[in-house]
């Protein structure tokens, strides 16, 4: 076990600890409550690990199953994720056997930090990332034990912990918004969701957000891109995405 | 529903989340090959997508109730004022999150 990469990953996930372990109790402790059996809310945090879609689905759990139904909620709900697999190409292309593994783990939480997050001098950049999805991926099942199994029992109040979720995208959205990538990125993001909600309202406003994000990153290329200008003459100022193949795209 | 029948849903559901995870690692699978303008894509989603989640986590306050939405935007501005004084992520995180709670309460 390298302690070091573990050492280097495990503060970058306590506020991952704090909401994903409250959130977990909340969790269990609603399926049990609408009558749920004790393995049920436990399974599904192992298997799906969405919290968004394990909350939105417990109603359909105490009702006559609809698969195909559900195949397209489930699709619709976690659509924002196909956007997360593209900055992360490169950085999990060596993962090796864990590879699929730590794409299963890639939720909103996970992906923020390690699209933000480089590790220190000297660890394992591999290993510093299992971790950070494998603690995350930890806490989300315990929490949702523990709410299973004695979420009743739980001696505080402790509603608002969840904000630690919301302070962590925050946080980390200030560290990326330098650089022209960040800036415009973030920018993008941010103003166009805030649109897309404003128009559609919440239960439709992800998939409208994507497309306008998708479109304006696009069509801004031109001006977001650090290179200057010219099409060709990207490699010079491409070195570090490019160094290490032999070739370069364009 | 009966056990098999609450695998299957557990199944159904933990296949979306497969496919919406996976799609892009399925269509770019071999590292050298990656498009320019995906690299480009891949250096800006990162921010555009932590703003897309900003959003959605105020998706759900309900904006015409003072005791809902003024203990959020007071710990979310708190949480920025500490970040950019301090810039140490845990204490900026757990202070607005604390701030929050309290406000929480005494509101």
């Amino acid at each position: 076990m390298d302690v070091r990469a573990l050492k280097a990953a495990f503060p970058h996930t306590t506020p991952v600890m704090a909401g994903y372990v409250f959130l977990g109790i909340a969790f269990g402790l609603i399926m049990i409550s609408e009558g749920a059996e004790l393995w049920v809310p436990v399974v599904m945090s192992l298997l799906i690990c969405s919290g968004a879609l394990e909350f939105a689905a417990v109603p359909f759990f105490f009702m006559p199953p609809d698969y195909i139904g559900m195949f397209f909620f489930g699709l619709m709900l976690n659509i924002r994720h196909t956007f997360y697999g593209i900055p992360m190409l490169e950085k999990y292309a060596d993962m090796g056997k864990l590879k699929p593994l730590m794409i299963f783990w890639l939720t909103d939480e996970t992906f923020t930090i390690s699209s933000t997050i480089e590790p220190p001098e000297g660890v394992d950049r591999n290993r510093f990332y299992i971790w950070i999805s494998a603690l995350d991926y930890s806490y989300w099942i315990i929490g949702t034990a523990l709410g299973a199994v004695c979420g009743n029992l739980v001696p505080f109040d402790l509603a608002g912990l969840d904000f630690a979720l919301t302070a962590l995208f925050i946080v980390l959205f200030l560290e990326q918004f330098k650089g022209r990538e960040g800036v415009f990125g973030g920018s993008f993001g941010f103003v166009l969701t805030a649109l897309s909600l404003i128009v559609v309202g919440k239960d439709k406003m992800i998939p409208l957000a994507m497309v306008l994000i998708l479109a304006g990153l696009l069509l801004g290329r031109k001006w977001i891109e650090p290179t200057t200008g010219s099409d060709n003459g990207s490699a010079a100022n491409d070195g570090s995405s490019c160094g290490k193949s032999e070739v370069c795209d364009e | 529903m009966s056990n098999i029948e609450t695998l299957i849903l557990i199944a159904v559901l933990s296949l979306t989340v497969i496919i919406t995870r996976g799609l892009p690692f399925m269509v770019f699978s071999r590292k050298n090959e990656l498009p320019h303008i995906v690299k480009y894509l891949g250096s800006v989603l990162p921010s555009a997508m932590t703003g897309l989640l900003i959003v959605y986590c105020f998706k759900d306050y309900n904006w015409h109730e003072m005791t809902e939405i003024v203990p959020a935007i007071i710990a979310a501005a708190s949480v920025c004022g500490i970040h950019l004084w301090k810039k140490n992520m845990i204490l900026s995180i757990f202070t607005g999150t604390l701030i929050y709670m309290v406000l929480l309460r005494i509101m």
